[in-house]
């Protein structure tokens, strides 16, 4: 008995030992849980492979990829120690965690094992680096060449052109509904909203409160613009979300569409569509609205953070593991996946929609902590205007007395 | 029975009903009297890839440290019950003061949320309720009538809406009633329109919620009286049937009075049930449309901005309404039990 115990603990002994020497020559952590969670879409898939790649020996590792990670990220960071170590937040996520402390500033971390990064891959807030950024997202204009071409028309650079783009198309009989936006009421409709105002130059808000200020001439010219587009879009149109959309434009019966960077590759792929419609589909800066020059869309970032409740170990542990899931050779592999804000990353093809965007002057989704209560209210609001049961002004302000109620009830406004 | 007995007798009952029915209905009765703590704010500079801007925070240590004084949250009494998201008691004044005849004034009506869910709550329980029934026991008394040998594998089909999964079942009718699904295109063959869509108008998207629901839940009640049916004294039939009574009146006269405590049964389940309506909403993405009660409590909870004062005084309100809908019902057994007693 004895004996056989001590061959186990010498078996155990010897097995930590490997571990040690293994992981050190993975990538030079010693030991430490490394546990992530973020959205379910290949980019993410391709940087937490890498990252996985430093596991074993003393390092553990767990991912969780999941498209409600939004849902259970609060309740598995304020737990002690945190169910996870990171998070892969954008900016619209990075706020909510933060508004309950449940980040961690990355500075001295940064500072030790963070020189491959650019100063603009910092998220900072105070002059605290929050979150590290990897990827860039904006909704920006699809467009079928072809189609364009055989209407007659240039491809369009603000929203007006593409309704009379979209008129040309209907007019030649080429397609019945040329434009398809992603309107599902609920988080999608009021991102167009969102996309929409920005095109104005309005702010969303009054400076420096939480009172909206959006039943202005921005606001009416923000809805009067969607409710126009709605006419050259499939009438089932507040049920079509990014997927119905991407579908609809695999199969050729769209030309024009305010669609997702994330969705280039996967309209791009020989799935799902046909050489016609892959060969002749074209990205570009998102359309400005009403002779303005920001474009009417908003720019998104995808980035890691790191939970508040972890150890300084692990925590060392999951920076370094995510510094290779973020490697240049991780970008350039996965060129098309996503525009990579990665050093030493060259754009692909797909990515020239959202670099135009960037480049244009877009505004970044702003990071403010009532911003989802007001994207909630303009979803659940606009689709009754959108039915034409009632005028913009009335919209607004359902959005105003809905946003108001939501953001008293979450200490925003009192 | 001795009251000692009885005490003994019914207290695992009475411990099991005050833990996971009493106490969470308090929970949530505190939860809606509570919103959270005003949030300690201030300006900071976010800087990120794009650019750098000054923008509002939430101070996360000053607003933790009054969140761990009163954890509950803010009191606030009834005033979440009564905001514009729920009875909005305010809107509705101004809009009776304001009223431009009776129709206008339920239009207005319609446009806060909480009286369109209901008004869709409502309209889905008063008629899927009754139809089912009825339908239910139309299906009963046809497979009941086929020859015993065809039985099991017709109650096996009959059954199958009920057995598939609720959010499975209204996508995959949400699929076939797209135009490009088999059913869409065959209503616009029939109706001769191509640009005729179920999902566009609001009218046709309750009518396709209706009908699903009753799809759904017809099976449920066609079990419960073909269960009934299998009890209805065979005498009785029979010398109805010496009486000259046609299969109609043998219906009329003699089933029927037999199941009516069925009725009671599946009309109260399904009252319940269907007040609580949710999963074809989401599954058929009808929210644009129709909302329900449920529907407001998951948007609540799992929305951009988690509101838990507002969905558990939703959920308050559902089970007022469940109360309200049961009362003739339930006013009615008690008084049948006491007159059983007399």
């Amino acid at each position: 008995m004895i004996s056989f115990k001590n061959t186990l603990l010498t078996g155990s002994l010897l097995l930590a030992f490997a571990g040690t020497v293994q992981a050190e020559s993975a990538c030079g952590i010693k030991q430490g849980t490394i546990s992530i969670l973020g959205n379910d879409f290949p980019a993410l898939h391709a940087v937490v492979d890498a990252a996985e790649k430093c596991a074993g020996g003393d390092v553990t590792f767990s991912k969780n990829h999941s498209k409600d990670f939004k849902d259970v990220m609060i309740a598995a960071l304020t737990a002690d120690p945190a169910e996870y170590t990171s998070v892969i937040v954008n900016n619209g996520v990075l706020v909510t965690l933060m508004n309950d402390g449940l980040v961690k500033p990355l500075d001295d971390l940064v500072a030790k094992h963070g020189a491959a990064l650019k100063k603009n891959q910092l998220i900072t807030v105070d002059g605290k680096v929050m979150a590290v950024a990897f990827m860039a997202n904006a909704q920006h204009l699809f467009y079928r060449k072809d189609i364009l071409d055989a209407a007659g028309v240039e491809v369009p650079t603000s929203y007006e052109e593409v309704l009379s783009a979209s008129k040309a198309i209907q007019d030649k009989g080429l397609m019945e509904y040329p434009y398809a936006g992603t309107f599902k009421a609920g988080w999608n409709l009021g991102e167009e909203f969102v996309n929409m105002y920005m095109g104005t130059g309005g702010s969303l808000f009054k400076p420096g409160s939480a009172e909206l200020d959006i039943n202005n001439e921005h606001g009416v010219a923000t809805l009067n613009m969607l409710k126009s587009l709605t006419e050259y879009m499939n009438p089932d149109y507040l049920t079509f979300d990014s997927n119905v959309v991407q579908a609809e434009w695999e199969a050729g019966n769209v030309a024009l569409s305010n669609l997702w960077g994330s969705r280039t590759a996967a309209v791009l792929d020989d799935e799902g569509s046909s050489e016609e419609v892959t060969s002749a589909t074209m990205f570009t800066a998102a359309p400005v609205l009403g002779g303005g020059s920001t474009p009417s869309t908003t720019l998104w970032w995808d980035g890691f953070a790191i939970s508040t409740n972890t150890s300084n170990e692990d925590a060392e542990a999951t920076f370094i593991a995510m510094m290779n899931g973020i490697s240049s050779d991780v970008a350039n592999n996965n060129a098309d996946e996503a525009v990579w804000l990665i050093d030493g990353y060259t754009p692909g093809a797909a990515a020239v929609g959202v670099a135009e965007t960037a480049a244009a002057g877009a505004k970044p989704y702003p990071m403010v902590p009532y911003m989802g209560a007001l994207h909630g209210a303009a979803g659940d609001e606009l689709s009754d205007f959108l039915q034409g049961n009632e005028d913009a002004e009335t919209a607004l302000a359902d959005i105003e007395a809905a946003y108001v109620a939501k953001a008293k009830e979450a200490g925003f406004l009192q | 029975m001795p009251h000692r007995a009885f005490f003994w007798f019914i207290l695992p009952s009475a411990l099991a009903m005050l833990l996971f029915i009493a106490v969470p209905i308090a929970s949530v009765v505190i939860q809606s009297v509570h919103i959270e703590h005003p949030k300690v704010m201030e300006e900071v500079e976010t800087c990120g890839p794009f650019n750098c801007t000054t923008e509002m925070r939430v101070d996360a240590e000053a607003t933790a440290k009054l969140k761990q004084a009163e954890p509950l949250g803010k009191f606030i009494g009834l005033e979440t019950y009564f905001n514009r998201n729920h009875l909005a008691i305010d809107s509705v004044k101004t809009q009776w003061q304001q009223r431009d005849g009776f129709f206008s004034f339920v239009r207005g009506l319609y446009n806060l949320p909480f009286y369109k869910a209901l008004s869709f709550t409502l309209v889905y329980t008063f008629v899927v309720t009754p139809l089912v029934i009825v339908l239910g026991f139309m299906i009963a008394l046809a497979v009941n009538s086929i020859p015993k040998i065809l039985r099991g594998p017709a109650i096996f089909v009959s059954l199958l809406p009920m057995i598939v999964t609720p959010l499975i079942g209204s996508l995959v009718l949400f699929w076939m009633v797209d135009a490009n699904g088999v059913l869409g295109s065959a209503i616009q063959r029939i109706f001769d329109d191509p640009n005729l869509s179920l999902k566009a108008s609001p009218p046709l998207t309750w009518i396709m919620l209706l009908v699903y629901g009753v799809w759904h839940s017809a099976p449920f009640a066609f079990v419960v009286f073909y269960a009934g049916l299998q009890t209805v004294p065979q005498d009785t039939l029979e010398s109805a049937m010496i009486d000259g009574a046609s299969r109609w009146e043998r219906i009329r006269f003699v089933v029927l009075p037999h199941s009516a405590p069925l009725v009671t049964f599946v009309g109260l389940i399904q009252l319940m049930d269907n007040f609580r309506v949710f999963e074809p909403i989401v599954g058929f993405n009808a929210s644009a449309s129709a909302t329900s009660l449920s529907w407001i409590i998951f948007n609540d909870l799992f929305g951009q901005q988690q509101l838990f004062g507002s969905a558990a005084a939703t959920s308050l309100l559902t089970i007022l309404g469940v109360c309200i809908l049961l009362m003739p019902v339930l006013i009615r057994t008690w008084r049948q039990n006491n007159r059983v007693v007399a």
